[in-house]
């Protein structure tokens, strides 16, 4: 009892020290890491359903991020709408997406559900990239000046910044609601063991595919606010298999399958993204991408469980250090 | 005449594609493992030949079973250091692993040799033949042919000696081999060396003929995917079918459809067969 209020005063400062930093720190600079930090926690988190929870590994995520992304810029380009009423078109082809990628490959075991993910975003990636109307290997481009307050083309940074910070209060309230209910226990049971919860009545299938479309219809969402913000998306930055490794890689860096996980990981990675990106010169060099690759590896070999796995540990072994010290003082 | 040479083409890079999709079918079926990094590997075999053929001006006698040598040290050492640990934890991890080395050999390279396509200089092997009418090139008809063998040679190597009886032991039940005194870990390393070292071979044979990017890779690990799904688990004659198959549909989408489409057809018939027949066309259910 006591530690569950602990944890819910943490999360209250975290909120609390979230809503103000743009306050403290208002610097553009300060506002944009705090941007990429949420953006990057809120779809950890949106992957960490059906990824960490269900223990279902999906490499492909950029295709919910790419049709969020790619549907408000569609619907500005072809009706002159605001971008934002996209968001639901988005969320409504990534939940097509997740039933044609999840109802065959559910039935099967995990690895087909992962090279499915792969060869499905890839797909997308490659017919987008040929499609003339989705402006083929250049992109779509959103209003440069906004013809109103619902363009959402603000010259600050602050209202995305609030922008993200509710999106990723939606998804963690979510995820918390989701550790408590039924279907948390089921998802979590199948992923231990998807024989032995079958053998004990759980849809294993439909439980498999609720996470996935729950996770799918968040990601859309962040990447439809991504397009909004950046007013611009194309194959790579929409598509492109490094915004699946984002995902995984924050979600699995902080714990894959805990609540706070997601956010740990974003708080890791992303400054030392921006410090890597200030003194390495930029994505392009690739370093980033082999420190990525190396990092995702470690984690699998040595700490499969994340960050927060890692200091729950410490901390079991800092506690049971109490009681040995005691005992040795009753010794001497 | 034209489409003749393009079905003789597409079959001739299919058996390239049936070699280094083996080494893929025997780990998942062996360890029920997918190995995401097995592209790279592919590509690395590319590199391996580049590298002997730039410093040594090594023949295609010398740089072939180089890239089988280095590849299959690659093939150990991740088995050894990572494999082996990764497979006693938890689901995500292993698929995690290899996905992060995928990334890591595919950055490393484009770090290392940049992200230019290169060709090998012209070797021995070059010039054209005309059979019947058709004209082949001399370096694809030497690669899909010795594609071919070797992946029956691997079939043969599987069902008809004693280490290959031992490693599909362990496939078949991991305990009851244990038992009949064969040692597990051994017999996966030795499944890790050949996979490794085919996809060595079957990537000099490529880079014989086609000029190569690092970010080939990634092309070639989803080809893969998507030929031991056709084949069926575990199974090599099925992958070698499925290559054939593959290699055909590529070379006639983009002789039919445009160059442009030839990954976007076989994807998409990755996706079709998911549905219709996950477990191969002659796989076991």
């Amino acid at each position: 009892m006591r530690g569950a209020s602990l944890a819910g005063l943490g999360w209250l400062a975290l909120a609390l020290g979230a809503i103000v930093y743009p306050l403290v720190l208002p610097g553009a600079f300060y506002v944009d890491v705090g941007t990429t930090l949420l953006l990057a926690a809120a779809t950890a988190a949106a992957w960490n359903i059906i990824g960490g929870y269900a223990g279902q590994v999906s490499v492909g995520h950029a295709m919910f991020f790419g049709a969020g992304a790619y549907l408000p810029l569609l619907v500005y380009k072809l009706w002159e709408w605001p971008p934002i009423a996209g968001l639901p078109f988005g969320i409504v082809v990534s939940l097509v997406l997740a039933v044609l990628v999840g109802m065959p490959t559910f039935r099967l075991q995990g690895h087909y559900f992962s090279m499915a993910t792969i060869a499905v975003a890839e797909l997308i990636r490659l017919l987008v990239a040929t499609a003339e109307p989705l402006g083929a290997a250049i992109g779509l481009q959103g209003p440069a000046v906004g013809r109103g307050i619902w363009d959402l083309t603000f010259r600050s940074g602050l209202p995305y910044y609030y922008l993200f910070l509710a999106l990723l209060a939606i998804v963690l309230a979510t995820s918390w609601w989701l550790q408590r209910s039924r279907l948390g226990f089921y998802l979590r049971a199948l992923r231990a063991s998807e024989r032995a919860a079958r053998s004990l009545g759980v849809p294993v299938r439909r439980c498999k595919l609720l996470a996935l479309m729950l996770s799918a219809a968040f990601t859309s969402a962040a990447g439809s606010l991504y397009a909004v913000k950046t007013g611009f998306v194309d194959p790579e930055s929409g598509l492109g298999i490094l915004v699946s490794v984002q995902m995984i890689i924050v979600a699995a860096l902080g714990g894959a399958g805990t609540l706070f996980g997601p956010v740990l990981g974003a708080f890791i990675l992303t400054p030392l993204q921006t410090v890597t990106n200030t003194y390495f010169g930029g994505e392009g060099s690739g370093l980033t991408y082999i420190l990525y690759g190396g990092a995702i590896l470690l984690i699998a070999r040595f700490e499969p469980g994340g960050v927060l796995d890692l200091v729950h540990r410490l901390r079991g072994v800092f506690a049971n250090r109490i009681p040995a010290s005691e005992q040795s003082r009753h010794a001497a | 005449m034209i489409l003749v040479q393009v079905i003789v083409g597409g079959l001739l890079l299919g058996a390239i594609y049936a070699l280094f999709s083996s080494g893929l079918t025997l780990i998942w079926g062996m360890m029920n493992f997918i190995n995401f990094a097995h592209g790279e590997f592919v590509m690395l075999g590319m590199y391996a030949a580049f590298v002997m053929v730039l410093w040594f001006h090594a023949g295609p006698l010398a740089f072939i079973p180089f890239a089988a040598f280095a590849l299959v040290l690659v093939g150990l050492l991740v088995y050894f250091g990572m494999i082996r640990s990764v497979m006693r934890g938890p689901m995500l991890a292993q698929i995690l692993s290899t996905f992060g080395l995928a990334l890591l050999l595919r950055y490393l390279a484009f770090w290392i040799f940049s992200a230019n396509f290169v060709s090998l200089p012209p070797t021995a092997l070059r010039g054209t033949i005309r059979i019947s009418g058709i004209l082949i090139d001399v370096p694809q008809l030497v690669g899909g042919v010795t594609a071919a063998a070797l992946t029956i040679a691997m079939h043969l190597f599987l069902t008809r000696t004693r280490a290959g009886s031992q490693l599909l032991a362990v496939a078949e039940d991991r305990a009851a081999a244990m038992l009949m005194g064969i040692r597990p870990d051994r017999m996966q390393a030795l499944a890790w060396a050949v996979a490794a070292g085919s996809a060595g071979i079957a990537g000099a044979l490529i880079a014989i003929t086609y000029p190569f990017s690092p970010s080939i890779g990634e092309v070639f690990g989803l080809t893969a995917f998507v030929v031991v799904t056709f084949g069926g688990f575990g199974s090599v004659p099925g992958a070698l079918i499925a290559g054939l198959l593959i290699g055909l549909i590529q070379a006639l989408s983009a002789f039919y459809l445009g160059p442009v489409y030839k990954d976007i057809a076989v994807y998409a018939l990755f996706v079709a067969v998911l549905w219709v027949r996950p477990q191969g066309l002659m796989g076991k259910a």
